[in-house]
């Protein structure tokens, strides 16, 4: 069975066919690689697994988007309790005008957490797995606006981990950070991948090719191509995924 | 001389015209001010004593004081405040947080920006129908509050949706994709993130209740009340209205009072402002 999967899945803004019957689903404890040109819709794509296009006036959808069997747009379903198990890290670092310690803590407090001592040590566990600990560690009444770019990003994926979800949604992570931190960021997410299963939308193909298992190739609002990322990056079937990965369009 | 150094040229005697028409501008602007405030202090000053203050009206020019009218001023701004702000910020919540961006939406949105056009005198007399002769408040201080209130609200709102927007979106994601409801993302990041630019329009809002009269002279505000306003069902009178009444009289020494009264309120506003522009300043660090 799949972690999340969706079928036969279309979208409209407005008048804009964004998604054109997309059917994938991805298996648990896998990292997915979603690229593609720009507008392709794979940001789309992605934020309909948290409902994140919920927010946006005149989206419309058709379909079934699946986590864990179940649909996640069936009415009964309080969206809050799919963004708690279905996380989401931002293309910018977007830490809270807060310090370092609360930012982690906020998710659980929203969703009724309060108990001092359960918070403390979720705070330091979601820090270490993030890789942000060491670093953070006496300066965890600070301002999360006070550290690096870098860190900013690693403590978003700590706030992400806090509410411990199953799947973790990155949209392009890291391309608004420097190599270094990029490197740190595709190394957590080579760790994460042990307990999450991870989607992330990169327009790096070397990014892709690193850390994922699998890769889904989007254009124009269709799937493509969706392959083992070996297969995909070696041997593509599609003649717009190979022109695509070799740097003849988009 | 090359088509190149040419229109360089042309540019720079263009800048330096506009340079000008901006100094200018400004000279006059600020002049005017300035000679309004010599007049007004020159007129004014040697007035202005403690007992001045605290001292009823009256018919001798030297007796009279504006506690009346600087009290009805403190409790009206102090309803109006209280009426107008938690509805302007609720409504300026729900347009930009809830409310769909559609027709209906876009029309409440005009209409609200007309609003904040609409001549005051025109509230005045729907405060008169509304609250005064329907509600059966007649010319209490609640009554004139409450138009104050309905004033203001535009501004509150407009200048409250104009922050709220500001806050970037990447707060609202963050915020919504740990499981947080509308309601705890407004609560907990958007007003707090846009308290200090609100601010901005609140003091704005106030400042233009505190120097409004013609909306109070239609509602009835009494211009010679020689006791203090004990509940919001109490007549009342307010500065502008005071400072109104001693100018329209003949005698020299009723337009100094006039001018005192004038300083008064200056002081008031600036006060105000300046408070909150601390308040601001502090929150916004």
């Amino acid at each position: 069975m799949f972690k999340v999967e969706t079928k036969n899945l279309n979208l409209h803004y407005g008048t804009t066919h964004a998604l054109k019957g997309v059917t994938m689903g991805i298996k648990e404890n896998n990292v997915v690689a979603m690229i593609g040109p720009s507008g392709c819709g794979k940001s789309t794509y992605l934020r309909l697994f948290n409902r994140m296009n919920d927010l946006i006036d005149n989206v419309k959808i058709e379909g079934e988007v699946l986590f864990n069997g179940k649909d996640i747009y069936n009415g009964n379903i309080r969206v809050e309790e799919i963004r708690k198990k279905i996380g989401m890290v931002f293309q910018k670092p977007n830490p809270f005008p807060k310090s370092i310690f609360e930012n982690v803590a906020y998710g659980l407090r929203v969703n009724g957490v309060n108990n001092k001592k359960f918070i403390e040590e979720s705070v330091e566990r979601s820090l270490k797995n993030a890789a942000l600990w060491d670093e953070v560690k006496d300066d965890l009444k600070k301002s999360a606006l006070s550290i690096s770019g870098g860190q900013q990003q690693r403590l978003c994926i700590a706030r992400a981990l806090a509410v411990e979800p199953s799947v973790i949604l990155m949209d392009e992570p890291s391309s608004a950070l420097d190599p270094i931190s990029n490197a740190k960021i595709e190394e957590l997410i080579y760790e994460l991948k042990k307990k999450y299963t991870i989607i992330i939308v990169t327009h790096n193909m070397q990014q892709a090719a690193r850390v994922s298992d699998r890769t889904a190739f989007f254009y124009l609002g269709e799937l493509i191509e969706y392959n083992d990322t070996k297969e995909i990056f070696t041997n593509p079937k599609n003649e717009r995924t190979q022109n695509y990965i070799t740097g003849r369009f988009g | 001389m090359s088509p190149f150094e040419r229109h360089s040229l042309e540019q720079r005697v263009k800048d330096l015209v506009f340079q000008a028409v901006a100094i200018i501008g400004l000279l006059f602007a600020v002049s005017i001010l300035v000679l309004l405030l010599v007049n007004v202090f020159k007129d004014g000053f040697s007035r202005l004593d403690w007992s001045f203050i605290t001292s009823y009206p009256s018919r001798k020019a030297e007796n009279a004081g504006i506690i009346p009218g600087l009290a009805g001023t403190l409790l009206l701004v102090l309803l109006t405040a209280i009426i107008s702000i938690p509805i302007g910020i609720g409504a300026a919540i729900y347009l930009e947080e809830y409310g769909r961006k559609n027709w209906l939406g876009r029309l409440v949105e005009i209409n609200i920006a007309n609003l904040a056009g609409v001549p005051s005198i025109v509230y005045g007399l729907l405060g008169l129908g509304l609250f005064v002769r329907w509600m059966q408040l007649d010319r209490s201080l609640l009554a004139g509050a409450l138009t104050m209130g309905l004033l203001v609200m535009p501004v509150i709102i407009i200048s409250t949706r104009e922050a709220i927007k500001a806050v970037p979106s990447g707060i609202r994601e963050a915020s919504w994709a740990v499981g947080a409801t509308k309601w705890q993302t407004i609560w907990h990041h958007l007003l707090p993130i846009a308290f200090p630019s609100i601010l901005t329009g609140i003091i704005l809002a106030i400042s233009r209740a505190i120097g409004e009269t013609a909306p109070l002279i239609t509602i009835g505000a009494l211009t010679y009340v020689t006791f203090l306003p004990d509940s919001v069902q109490s007549p009342f009178t307010v500065l502008p209205i005071q400072i109104f009444n001693w100018v329209s009289r003949p005698q020299e020494a009723f337009h100094e009072n006039a001018a005192a009264g004038i300083i008064v309120l200056l002081l008031f506003t600036l006060f105000l402002n300046s408070m909150a522009i601390i308040l601001r300043n502090r929150f916004s660090k």
